[in-house]
């Protein structure tokens, strides 16, 4: 017969992960919807009653996304203007029931190529905090998730908390999300960015991603080193955003639109949301 | 999942409590299961609809996403929790104000979301309104009296006013509202008795393949807890049905091969965890695929497998329709077009749902359902019981629009129930709701209409093919409509329709809110658009000049006698229209990337069945206490036929709404009122209870020796008529009780269809007319609606609040059909990929009611359940051209396809 644990302690639960094949529910908003008309038992680890997962927190150097901290933590969290990004993307979410208990770190772990966080975080830097018994590990956002439902994360190991660097605080940030419907809807494409200027107004750092045009979201490297240095305006940077900037994207073909579709409307908001950060 | 109970303690709808729970148990299930708060509704246990939002210290969640564990130490309130003290709470009083409330699926998650909404806004915006209410789906009401509700949930209710006499017209509240907003209304999941076995079938993962049964001894020996294992050899009676006598060709259980992705080969019934613990493919059953035929060409194709041995060329039926010699080719304009449309979804919230039980020698079956009588009938054939034994008890059904008339869980269960002897119920989960039941059917439709230089039109030529899938279900229905409706609301001296029905290895097609005509109305209102434009006439005025008005015939060759008002629906829209397209020329005048459209479009819609019979039936009685008791067989599906009929009945008899009770469709109790469809029961089933009454009113007056205004007022045991007392308990009172009985029969005038489809096919028609306005992001190819005005020729409206919701639910689904639903078998089989619009998706709706009577509906009313849908994605299809040029010819325009289109449309340029 099938387990489950609930521990308030987190060295409770990494070493029930360590001792055994555990499967960790957070929301469990991706978990139920999969064994719909199924009976396939686990073994559960709910991290939910563990009280220092829940937190947003920093300190002097990072902002601290806890394990536990759901999609209305982040709205509901005094942030600087670097997270308007990712709270554009929890506004976005499902519906309220769904931003009330999913958790910003589930949808990283699930690792869908839709997954909204996974854009604004990795425009912001975001690197992931690896716990287990034997250790803790940091990783790049960017490596951590590897493909379609893969990740880094390693048996025994839990992600106890998704960092920003402080750094960015200074940043402007923005996310557009573009769907079939309002509310409940998965994204066909999104776009994040967050941009820091300099004293004179020219860009001095500039992180650009796009989410479900391939496996991974994706940052746009060659793009954003065709905008640093430049002045952050509407025209310009229009003028610069150019098909061989997507290149790289493999986009899906599915009942969600087309992959032609797909790499156009990547372009559009990209040029919107370097619009919408110059505004 | 866990099994072990784990201690837990917690505040639940204002109690403590205490209990040991599963705590890996979807916290809906544990609310409905422990606790009997079936309020608490599964609509797709994945997140996906909303309708088992409860909430969880405060806030709103998905029921189904929460595991039990979580309630420890927590506080939950589902609608059941909300009234206090007696009291609905003010959030439910306005959704009984509003008419927010349709078949009420929905409306306990809603109510949890909008108290979520109250508790933070005292005067919330409509912003934080549809936020708050984008995660709950509703399929009924378009969801704008919902939003109104909630906005104005701060408002202390009014004491409610029932007028006497002047009960039609009315904005009463519904009938079954209360019901709907505490949560005490049982649907067909909600009152299953807990010593029932459950049933499930074993479907075919395969579109076409001959099948064959192994040895089930070995399962039934790793199972001790599968009971029973049914397959096609159990049946007593018909191993198929179907809805017409001559076409039953659908297995309860594959015979020897299946015809489509999800047909049922067999079903375990046990004890429900030992179901659950079978997975698919430990069940003895051998396939041996097929080629399936997909679409409509590879059924067509030369040569193709015949997917029924009696029908060649994989053609249910053909259906055409002549009138004149003219053709479009010789007019002075003529315009032509193709457009194809996808299968769409039902998307009811409520899935299919009931059980049954044998009661000596009869079957008694408690099933959500819009056609009790036919269950009826049905059942008996493959029980091989004569009629009388069969009882279908129908629940309060959450959402029918078409898809709850064919049999779903009824025939399995009525098996199980009599061979087992035991209560048996069966609950589809939403994929085996989305593969398992009837589809809008997909259309391939090419037109040419034509008219003369002044703008009449002369000739109309249509042909329409429908995918009907595997089984003939309501095939053949859409091939009757279609001929009929395919011109539009026009007066036409020529018209050559042809459609067909075609068999293919997809899911059956059925009834779906139109029966075929919102397909074909795609294609008649882009024509009309086209043609006013070679004339040079405005849309509107174009169509005015051509509606179909009382006097005229119409294709089919009948005489409208009366009611036909699609001209004064247009005359309601011209100032819109005219102020509408002024807004679109200002706003375009800088070619913005968020362009403006609008357009519009027209229909009418026969009520009742394509010339056929279809009587219904209505009693009220008179009891020796002098209570009145109506007889309502006509099953409530959300649209409010339980409400209206007591309205009728009131006016006909001269008593007081309040003074009526009702007996609602129960096969041994109320008389066949026909089924819930084709928007009959309102006109049909109507005009019966207004005869009913009328009845009942002229042997009360008799008794009295009244004349025949005389008032009649009602006290407890005593009856005044006029001056007169009556006392009723003097008078012999029947086994029922009643001391009088008034009948009401009505069946529509109507008279079959000759080979050229000419004849009477129906007793009325409804006329409307809707305007939408759209704006289109040109870059991305996203619609957004934003306002829709809607014109509709409902004869009467008995209760407007209900007129304007059917009309509002209507909307929404030809706003799905326009721009987003699609099901596409094997790939949206849930109500994550399958989209339907949220509260965020609907425009503002502004509803005009015209009321030209038909002389045989009640106080003159027809339907209007259907005639909502249909001209909405018309004109939502004609306002998208209006802003962008580009006329879709695939439906839905889903931004892909639009944006395809626009830069087609520049490339071309
Ligand atoms: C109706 C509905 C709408 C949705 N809409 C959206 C949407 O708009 N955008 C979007 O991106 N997603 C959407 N989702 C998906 C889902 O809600 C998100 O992915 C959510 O953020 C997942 O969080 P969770 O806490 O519920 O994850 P869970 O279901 O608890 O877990 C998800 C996966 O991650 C693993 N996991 C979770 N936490 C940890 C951890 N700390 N360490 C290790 N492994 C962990 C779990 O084992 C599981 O495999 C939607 C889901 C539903 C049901
Ligand atoms: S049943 Fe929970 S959201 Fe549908
Ligand atoms: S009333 Fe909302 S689904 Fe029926």
């Amino acid at each position: 017969m099938a387990s489950y644990l609930r521990p308030t302690e987190l060295s409770h639960a990494l070493s029930a992960l360590a001792d055994g094949n555990l499967t960790v529910i957070a929301g469990a908003t991706d978990y139920y919807p999969a064994q719909v008309g199924r009976h396939d038992p686990h073994d559960i680890l709910d991290i939910s009653a563990i009280e220092a997962l829940s937190k947003i927190t920093h300190d002097d150097d990072h902002w601290r996304i806890g394990a536990m901290a759901t999609w209305r933590d982040v709205i509901e969290a005094d942030l600087p203007a670097c997270f308007d990004g990712l709270k554009a993307a929890a506004v976005q979410v499902g519906g309220a029931q769904i931003q009330n208990t999913a958790t910003v770190a589930g949808n990283l772990c699930n690792a869908s190529p839709a997954a909204d966080a996974v854009p604004p975080l990795l425009s912001l830097d975001a690197r992931v905090v690896l716990e287990a018994k034997s250790g803790v590990r940091e990783r790049p956002l960017g490596e951590f998730i590897q493909g379609n439902r893969r990740t880094a994360l390693e048996t025994g190991q839990l992600l106890t908390a998704i960092k920003v660097p402080r750094a960015l605080e200074g940043g402007r940030s923005g996310f557009i999300k573009l769907g079939a419907r309002s509310y409940l809807v998965i994204s066909i494409v999104m776009v994040a960015g967050l941009v820091v200027l300099d004293e004179s107004g020219l860009v001095r750092q500039i992180n650009l991603s796009i989410g479900a045009c391939s496996e991974v979201a994706q940052r746009l490297p060659a793009l954003e080193a065709d905008l640093l240095g430049k002045p952050l305006d509407q025209q310009l940077s229009a003028g610069i955003v150019a098909p061989r900037h997507f290149a790289q994207l493999r986009p899906l073909d599915d009942h969600r639109g087309t992959a032609a579709y797909r790499l156009d409307a990547c372009e559009t908001l990209t040029k919107r949301l370097l619009a919408e950060l110059a505004a | 999942m866990s099994d072990d109970r784990v201690e837990m303690s917690f505040h639940l709808n204002g109690a403590r409590r205490e209990a040991r729970l599963r705590p890996m148990a979807r916290l809906s299930e544990t609310l409905r299961d422990e606790f009997g708060y079936t309020s608490v509704k599964v609509g797709c246990d994945a997140g996906d609809c909303g309708a088992c939002t409860v909430l969880l210290d405060g806030r709103q969640v998905c029921a189904c996403l929460v595991p039990t564990a979580r309630m420890d130490g927590a506080m939950v309130v589902s609608a059941d929790g909300l009234a206090a003290n007696g009291f609905l709470s003010r959030v439910q009083e306005a959704f009984l104000r509003h008419g927010a409330v349709q078949c009420g699926a929905c409306i306990p998650g809603m109510l949890s979301a909008a108290t979520e909404i109250a508790a933070a806004h005292a005067h919330p915006t409509r912003q934080q309104v549809r936020d708050g209410l984008g995660g709950v789906l509703c399929r009924c009401t378009g969801y704008q009296n919902i939003v109104d509700a909630v906005m104005d949930a701060g408002r202390d209710p009014d004491p409610w006013e029932t007028p006497i006499g002047g009960a039609v017209g009315a904005r009463l509240p519904r009938t079954d509202g209360v019901a709907k907003v505490d949560g005490s209304a049982i649907f067909g999941a909600d009152g299953i008795p807990g010593d029932a076995l459950w049933l499930r079938a074993v479907r075919s993962p395969h579109m076409a393949a001959k099948i064959s049964i192994g040895d089930l001894a070995p399962l039934h020996e790793r199972h001790p807890g599968l009971v029973k294992v049914l397959t096609a050899a159990d049946i007593p009676g018909n191993k198929c049905y179907g809805i017409y006598p001559d076409l039953k060709d659908q297995p309860v259980f594959a015979l020897d091969q299946v015809r489509f992705r999800g047909e049922a080969v067999l079903a375990l019934v046990g004890e429900r965890a030992a179901l659950d613990a079978i997975p698919d493919d430990e069940v003895p059953i051998t396939y041996a695929v097929l080629a399936p035929i997909v679409g409509l060409d590879a059924a067509l194709e030369t040569g193709a497998r015949q997917i029924h041995e009696d029908k060649p060329d994989n053609i249910l039926i053909a259906a055409a329709l002549r009138r004149g010699e003219g053709d479009p080719s010789n007019c002075a304009h003529a315009a032509s077009g193709d457009w194809r449309t996808s299968y769409v979804e039902h998307a009811y919230i409520e899935p299919e749902a009931g059980y049954a039980q044998r009661r000596g020698d009869r079957l008694e079956i408690h099933v959500t359902t819009q056609t009790p009588y036919m269950d009826r009938d049905e059942v008996a054939l493959i029980m091989d019981l004569a009629s009388e034994y069969v009882h279908i008890v129908p629940t309060v059904c959450g959402g029918g629009f078409g898809g709850k008339l064919d049999q779903s869980v009824q025939p399995m269960l009525a098996l199980a129930a009599w061979l087992l002897d035991r209560p048996v119920a069966c609950v589809f989960h939403r994929p085996e709701s989305m593969m398992v039941t009837t589809k809008r059917h997909p259309a391939r439709i090419s037109a040419r209409f034509g008219c003369d230089v002044d703008g009449r039109l002369c000739a109309a030529v249509m042909t329409a093919d429908f995918d009907t899938g595997a089984y003939a279900s309501w095939g053949p229905t859409v091939a009757g409509r279609v001929p009929v409706h395919g011109g539009g609301p026009y007066y036409w001296p020529n018209v050559a329709i042809d459609a067909r029905a075609i068999f293919s290895n997809g899911p059956s097609c059925g009834a779906f809110r139109g029966f075929g005509v919102p397909q074909v109305a795609l294609a008649h209102e882009a024509l009309m658009d086209d043609l006013a434009a070679r004339v040079g006439m405005d849309a509107l005025e174009f169509r005015h000049l051509n509606a179909l008005r009382a006097g005229n015939r119409t294709a089919t060759g009948q005489l409208l006698a009366a009611s036909a008002g699609l001209d004064q629906c247009l005359d309601a829209l011209r100032p819109h229209w005219q102020a509408a397209q002024n807004q679109v020329r200002r706003h375009n005048a800088g070619g913005p990337i968020r362009r403006l459209g609008v357009g519009l479009g027209c229909m009418w819609y026969g009520c009742g069945n394509t010339g056929l019979s279809n009587p219904s039936q209505i009693r009220v009685t008179l009891s020796a206490a002098g209570r009145v008791t109506l007889y309502n067989g006509a099953v409530d599906i959300g649209q409010g036929s339980y409400t209206i009929m007591r309205q009728i009945c009131a006016d006909a008899l001269g008593i007081g709404v309040d003074q009526i009770e009702q007996v609602t469709g129960d096969t041994d109790l109320t008389p066949d009122a026909g089924k819930t469809s084709a928007s009959r029961q309102t006109y049909v089933t109507g005009r019966a209870t207004e005869l009913a009454g009328l009845d009942l009113r002229r042997q009360i007056l008799r008794l009295a020796n009244a004349e025949e205004n005389a008032a009649i007022t009602l006290t407890a045991g005593t009856l005044v008529v006029g001056e007169t007392e009556v006392t009723l308990s003097r008078l012999e009172a029947d086994g029922n009780g009643a001391v009088l009985v008034g009948n009401g029969v009505f069946d529509p005038p109507a008279t079959a269809l000759d080979a050229n489809g000419q004849g009477e096919p129906y007793g009325t028609y409804a006329f409307a007319a809707q305007m939408a306005l759209v704006e289109v992001d040109m870059e991305l190819g996203t619609t957004k609606v934003i306002k829709i005005i809607a014109a509709h020729d409902v004869g009467k409206a008995i209760n407007p609040t209900l007129v304007e919701g059917q009309i509002h639910g209507g909307i929404a689904q030809g706003l799905g059909l326009a721009l987003m639903e699609e099901y596409l078998p094997g790939k949206t089989d849930n109500l994550h990929d399958y989209l339907i619009p949220t509260v965020g998706d609907m425009p503002e709706i502004e509803v005009i009611l015209v009321e030209d009577p038909d002389p045989n509906g009640p106080q003159g009313a027809k339907g209007v359940g259907e005639p909502g849908l249909v001209p909405t994605a018309p004109a939502i299809l004609a306002a998208i051209k209006s802003a962008t040029g580009v006329g879709m010819h695939r439906v839905p325009a889903t931004p892909d396809r639009l944006r395809a289109g626009i830069l087609a449309r520049e490339a071309a340029q």
